[in-house]
């Protein structure tokens, strides 16, 4: 052990380094200006964002495409209340983050000091746990810990606040160890009897129905779920956070289910007699009025997280476990078990054929998203990364892009964070400076956080966006035309201002723009050739257009609203 | 609706009563009664938590998520003993003094300080006894009163 001591901010970058943190994310202050000291030696990239927000969403779109850790680190006061969104949506997300905030000095703390924000308490809610630095030594043993709860169980954010007098403290480094936390043991083997359970359960069902969500991702359970589904001739539907968990384009698979999902996938559920819930939470966008969901099944639930389990719905089999050693286990409990799920894969394929997603292309009309999407997508690398924003064109994307393997579809599910897309995707390509990244993103998101385009430019991290122009908050036009008599209270924004393409070319990137169908291809060969800087496409579509299928808020998903006609039926 | 007691061990950790109470009152649960305090082992606190739910199972998987929840434990009614400490400060004059005493007495209360035209008493029992003791005190006028939330104990191993 060597005796030479070491500045609290020294351990920290000292800490970070031993745990291989090669990236990380962040915007210097007062209060954790002692760690950016010794952060500039490191060999750890630090990328400056321009708001914290955007920094946070950097490290959750590196953890998401990775499956790693993110790091965030922001000073105190409102560096760190800046931070509460992204925290929240790594907390809804699952997202494996760290996020170390400096605060006042430990004297002050409680004096309402400059700057001072009680961090820790404003943070309680937005983490899955949280540390307040006492003294110096602490700091190498909390950061591993933090980190191991952060990736560990059911992932999310941790974050680690540490006051200036103690990142000046000076001390000795100590080796950190994980040592056993007497109130953090996640099960990750499931119990075999619940296994063996469910195992009897699929083998007498004749209409099961494999509901997976993010959970497979997290776990990285995908190729024991395609073993899985495709071994027993199981029917396949991916929520919002598990879309490329299971290959669109494979036969078993019928996509998102839920209120934009298609009317396949939601139907399928409704006529179920099994649900194998998997990594899945039973979110309202899902169920809608869950006493109308599945109401014709049993369920098998499985979740990492027990506080899932019986939480929405009360399952005939609960399980708790690590999704890959639960699919393992039912792979292997179902051995060579012959399930006949022909008739009914008949059904679905005779339902998606009766009622396929679609939408209108006109020749000289305006743009519709799920088109430029369609086109886009016959361009793009295969193991592009596409990052989505919040709204109609999150729903279009994640109706009409094909996702073919995990970590490939980055989006805000649960929080529903405007703003998320850009930031996301300058996170994503750090990780991955080699493949396409796509920023897909809507006009009112894209300017809840464009500044972060300056940091792409300016750290090198050549990006592509697409803003969706309807010059609307199209979601919020949409609901309002439904449910509001077309009165459209604070949803405009103008298609024409900002100017978007002299924006992306004044924050140092390149700016393009289209309008018209001849347009799509063109546009986006340029875009994609263009490597050396980040690039704005703007794409202009169609303020009228809608998203369906759409079962609303709180209905039945026996009721889905397939076109504009059938909102008669509401 | 029927009592539920859950008897929470924590590490003894700055915050963990925030985290537990915000647990508590974020998914809208209501408390009866939330007492801590140390236990036999170094470094780790009690909570005994009484709540009115239907199913108290959300709220022990949620409390259990707590990094600093060690173990959560639903005490069976037949089975617990459980207690409460009050102090209460009761208005006495010549004319009450000797009755108020008397039924304080009676009541299992222990007089700990008795003043001209004041009287306080101490008293530990199951929170029912306590109520019986401030109803029969009530008339005389009760100054301030104060409990210290309800503790329990298994009684079998
Ligand atoms: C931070 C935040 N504020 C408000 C909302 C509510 N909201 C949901 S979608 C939406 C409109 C999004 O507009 P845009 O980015 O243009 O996407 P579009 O729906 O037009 O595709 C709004 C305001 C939200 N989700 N997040
Ligand atoms: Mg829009």
């Amino acid at each position: 052990m060597s005796e030479e001591k070491l500045s609290g901010a020294e351990l920290v970058v000292r800490s970070l380094e031993y745990m291989n943190i090669s990236t990380i994310f962040g915007l210097p202050g007062g209060a954790i200006l002692p760690a950016y000291d010794p952060l500039y030696d490191s060999p750890i990239r630090h990328i400056l964002a321009r708001h914290e927000q955007g920094s946070g969403h950097m490290a959750e779109g590196y953890a998401q495409a990775t499956g790693e850790l993110g790091v965030v680190i922001a000073t105190s006061g409102p560096g760190a209340t800046n931070l509460i969104t992204p925290l929240t949506n790594a907390l809804m997300d699952s997202t494996p983050l760290l996020a170390i905030t400096g605060q006042v000095a430990s004297e002050a703390i409680g004096n309402d000091a400059f700057q001072e924000a009680y961090t820790v308490g404003l943070t309680m809610a937005a983490t899955k746990h949280n540390y307040l630095i006492t003294s110096a030594e602490e700091i190498p043993q909390v950061l591993l810990e933090a980190k191991h709860i952060a990736t560990t169980g059911r992932p999310g954010p941790v974050l680690v606040d540490i006051p200036k007098d103690i990142l000046n403290q000076k001390v000795e480094w100590i080796e950190p160890k994980l040592i056993e936390m007497p109130g953090y043991k996640p099960t990750l083997e499931p119990n075999p009897k619940m296994i063996s359970q469910a195992a009897e359960l699929i083998k007498q069902s004749k209409k099961p129905i494999l509901y997976v969500g993010g959970g497979i991702i997290h776990s990285k359970a995908n190729q024991e779920l395609f073993e899985l589904a495709t071994k027993f001739k199981i029917p396949v539907v991916t929520t919002l956070m598990g879309r490329g968990a299971f290959p669109d384009g494979n036969e078993l698979c019928f996509e998102m289910p839920g209120m934009h999902g298609n009317y396949t996938a939601t139907t399928s559920i409704q006529k179920s007699d099994l649900l194998i819930a998997i990594g899945v939470r039973f979110d309202d966008r899902v169920t809608a009025n869950p006493k109308f969901f599945a109401q014709n099944a049993k369920v098998i639930h499985a979740d990492i997280d027990p506080a899932e389990i019986g939480k929405i719905r009360e399952p005939e089999v609960p399980i708790v476990g690590d999704a890959k050693s639960v699919i393992t286990g039912l792979i292997e409990k179902l051995a060579d078990t012959d399930l006949n799920t022909s008739d009914w894969l008949d059904e679905l394929n005779q339902m998606k054929k009766e009622y396929p997603l679609s939408y209108n292309q006109e020749e000289k009309g305006p743009l519709k998203v799920p088109f430029v999407l369609e086109e886009l997508q016959k361009l793009a690398d295969d193991d592009a990364i596409v990052v989505s924003g919040v709204g109609q064109h999150q729903m279009w994307i994640s109706q009409h892009w094909n996702f073919t393997s995990p970590n490939t579809w980055l989006n805000s599910g649960g929080l529903g964070t405007m703003g998320y897309s850009l930031p996301a995707a300058i996170g994503a390509k750090a990780a991955y400076p080699d493949r396409q990244i796509l920023a897909l993103d809507g006009d009112g998101c894209f300017q809840m956080t464009c500044q972060e385009l300056i940091t792409a430019s300016t750290e090198n991290i050549p990006i592509k966006i697409v803003v969706f122009n309807n010059g609307n908050h199209g979601m919020v036009r949409q609901w309002q035309k439904i449910f509001y008599k077309n009165r459209f209270s604070a949803s405009e924004l103008t298609h024409h201002t900002p100017d978007y393409v002299a924006l992306a070319e004044s924050m140092g990137a390149t700016g393009l723009r289209m309008i018209e169908k001849s347009d799509v291809k063109k546009v986006f060969e340029k875009m994609l050739e263009i490597d050396d800087k980040p690039v704005l496409v703007e794409c202009i579509v169609d303020p009228e257009d809608m998203v369906f299928p759409m079962v609303p808020a709180g209905g039945s998903n026996d009721v889905v609203i397939l076109n504009e006609d059938d909102l008669k039926k509401l | 609706m029927s009592e539920r007691i859950l008897s929470v061990l924590v590490e003894d950790k700055p915050g963990v009563l925030a985290r537990v109470a915000s647990t508590i009152s974020r998914r809208g649960f209501n408390i009866n009664s939330l007492a801590v305090g140390p236990t036999n082992i170094e470094g780790r606190s009690k909570m005994t938590i009484v709540t009115e739910l239907e199913s108290v199972e959300q709220v022990k998987k949620q409390l259990n998520k707590l990094i600093n929840v060690i173990k959560i434990v639903e005490l069976d009614p037949d089975n617990t003993i459980e207690s409460e400490v009050l102090l209460l400060k009761v208005s006495i004059n010549k004319d009450t003094q000797t009755s108020v005493i008397e039924k304080a007495s009676l009541s299992g209360a222990k007089s700990v300080d008795v003043g001209q035209d004041y009287a306080v008493f101490e008293m530990t029992g199951s929170s029912k006894d306590l109520d019986k003791l401030e109803n029969l005190l009530k008339p005389f006028g009760i100054i301030e009163m104060i409990r210290g939330g309800r503790i329990a104990i298994q009684t079998k191993l």
